[in-house]
């Protein structure tokens, strides 16, 4: 009995040394995570707080749930959830669907060169910054230069729309804008997935007859639907949260268009910096982030109850 | 069947080549418009085909205006010494994970991993990167925030080490008397050059694509990087007229300033380097996206 428990402590000495190096590399991207992540993690109490520059985040005076009672009662609270959860939803299905077909597409595709120079071409909307985007953007929608309204409009013969200034076609530009820059992206996640199905699959259906449709319905759907899962699983997670850059720089910060284009992101941004409102921004940060984390717990317990081995974790 | 196979085929690629130009069309008007004569532009708008070409627009960002020179200099800078810092410390980080036999490896990754699932949000972390590090109007605004080491990187590269370089050559260099950073560097990382290539691409492209970095925490001109510049510049052409360093600002000859056409010809400057670089990469691109799907 003595020999064992004096023979332990040393081995676990002998155990951390041989571990040590590989611990002390980490030290940088711990410590970097704290400080990046974890701290402001602690910062969120500042959302129960009348906010003080010169007291600090975490000596202001506590005022419990003011802030939140403040941001419920503006009609923006509601606003900007309805627009963060419907765009995401529109970004979610009609870019899954999007990203599907263009993918089944180019697994159709018998010339190799030609699916690679597709595959590329595709994904160059997805390696612009969004900045460069809203300039693309602004190149078809200007008022007075654009060519949609000199080209376009001008050439039927047909008023000028000051496109800045008109909420109506903002939901569809937007959604339009973002489905573009990503699909590539995502159609090359599901086209990498079906050039893995085996072709045994498909040349079975074609020997019990099914066709095009019955072949992607039978095959290619259920063996894309892992992948399917996990994609948008990971934006339920993302559903509370927005691009900043595509609602906030995309409509040139248009206050005519603020009723279709304010989003939770583009709200903490102007209530912050703009107008400086510290208690409104950080409520509206913390909602964020809570239902956000609530609602990827949530997904992600919902997929594991159904089929456990598609759950992220 | 053989008919039908292949006007199938036929109207595959017509969809295909369609979408491509859906992707492309849009950077075509941009490059035309941006080589245009102000006064046609004003005239006609943005076009395809302009009438009268010209390249004042291109005179004047980079030689009559010293701030896009400087703004890409910035973003170069940012771009290449964040990707290097980022890199080293994404390896550091990822390589321990990645050992099956690292007492308490669940505990590091969930801690890694947590990350993705919440944050503090912008109140919080602008005030502790303002009012505690005091990075405001410094280069590190450009560097640090956010871009350094995210946790979506370094699962990437835990699941590529774990997946691809077997424990018994790891075991073996160790019983040779090799040390730990000896057998990253000498064994793990010469085996993991198309995780690294992916990585560094995303990286970079996330610097040099930054523009909200500068938008919270660069107020001063003289450290705007072209996306910076580029996002001042949308709202107001002007800007760069006011713009402390502009050489030309005094200079009438000049006459006036092309604002139209310089909208379209900055924008095609701040995209063209990551357009060009991207064929030579365009192998790890689509590599990486790939292995970014599978969850580890």
């Amino acid at each position: 009995m003595a020999k064992v428990s004096a023979v332990r402590p040393v081995k676990e000495k002998k155990h951390f040394v041989r571990y040590l190096p590989l611990y002390l590399m980490m030290v940088p991207g711990i410590a970097y995570i704290i400080i990046n992540n974890y701290i402001p993690m602690t910062g969120i109490v500042v959302a129960f707080k009348q906010y003080n520059t010169r007291l600090g985040l975490y000596n202001s005076p506590n005022i419990g749930l003011k802030n939140f009672e403040f941001l419920f009662r503006t009609k923006d609270a509601l606003l900007i959830t309805r627009n963060t959860l419907l765009y995401n939803l529109a970004f979610i299905v009609i870019g899954t669907l999007f990203a599907i077909a263009v993918a089944v597409l180019l697994n159709e595709i018998k010339i190799k060169k030609a699916q690679q120079v597709y595959q590329t071409i595709v994904l160059v909307p997805f390696l612009i910054s969004i900045v460069i985007v809203s300039y693309l953007v602004n190149a078809f929608l200007a008022t007075d230069t654009g060519f949609v309204n000199n080209s376009i409009l001008g050439a039927m013969g047909k008023e000028p729309v000051s496109w800045y200034a008109s909420p109506q076609y903002w939901p569809f530009i937007l959604i339009l804008v973002q489905v573009w820059k990503v699909f590539g992206y995502n159609s090359i996640i599901y086209f990498s997935v079906l050039v893995g199905i085996d072709q045994g699959y498909y040349e079975a259906a074609v020997i019990d007859g099914a066709n095009r449709w019955k072949q992607f319905l039978h095959v290619t759907l259920p063996g894309l639907k892992p992948t399917i899962i996990t994609l948008t699983l990971m934006s339920i997670g993302r559903i509370f949260y927005s691009d900043f850059g595509l609602f906030y720089q995309v409509p040139m910060n248009s206050g005519a268009l603020m009723d279709v284009t304010n989003t939770i992101d583009t709200f903490v941004y102007r209530s912050m910096m703009q107008l400086n409102n510290v208690g409104m921004a950080s409520a509206a940060g913390v909602y964020q982030s809570l239902v956000g984390f609530v609602l990827v717990l949530t997904a992600n317990f919902v997929v594991r109850k159904l089929d456990s081995e598609n759950a992220l974790f | 069947m053989v008919e039908r196979n292949k006007t199938f085929q036929v109207v595959v690629h017509g969809i295909m080549v369609l979408l491509c130009l859906v992707c492309v069309l849009p950077f075509l008007l941009l490059i035309m418009s941006s080589f245009a004569d102000e006064n046609w532009l004003i005239m006609n708008g943005y076009s395809f085909f302009p009438a009268k070409l010209s390249a004042d627009a291109y005179q004047y960002l980079l030689v009559d205006s010293s701030s896009i020179v400087r703004g890409y200099m910035i973003s170069a800078f940012v771009t290449v010494a964040g990707t290097c810092i980022s890199l080293v410390m994404t390896t550091l980080m990822a390589y321990p994970l990645s050992r099956k036999d690292l007492p308490g490896r669940y505990i590091f990754s969930f801690f890694i991993f947590f990350t993705m699932l919440f944050n503090g949000g912008l109140v919080p972390t602008y005030i502790m990167w303002t009012q505690t590090f005091h990075i405001k109007n410094t280069i590190f605004a450009l560097l640090v925030p956010n871009l350094l080491m995210g946790a979506f990187y370094v699962i990437m590269m835990r699941t590529y080490f774990s997946s691809n370089i077997p424990d018994a050559v790891i075991e073996a260099a160790r019983i040779d008397g090799a040390g730990e950073m000896r057998i990253l560097l000498k064994i793990v990382l010469p085996m993991s050059l198309p995780i690294i290539a992916t990585l560094a691409l995303l990286t970079g492209l996330g610097y040099w694509n930054d523009w909200l970095n500068g938008l919270y925490y660069i107020q001063n001109d003289s450290l705007y990087s072209i996306q910076v510049l580029l996002n001042r510049m949308l709202m107001d052409v002007q800007f760069l007229m006011s713009s402390a360093n502009t050489a030309a600002a005094g200079n009438q000859q000049m006459g006036p300033l092309p604002s139209t056409g310089i909208k379209m010809a900055v924008a095609v400057l701040g995209a063209l380097p990551a357009l060009i670089i991207y064929p030579f990469f365009q192998k790890y691109f689509v590599k990486g996206i790939t292995i970014g799907a599978v969850k580890g």
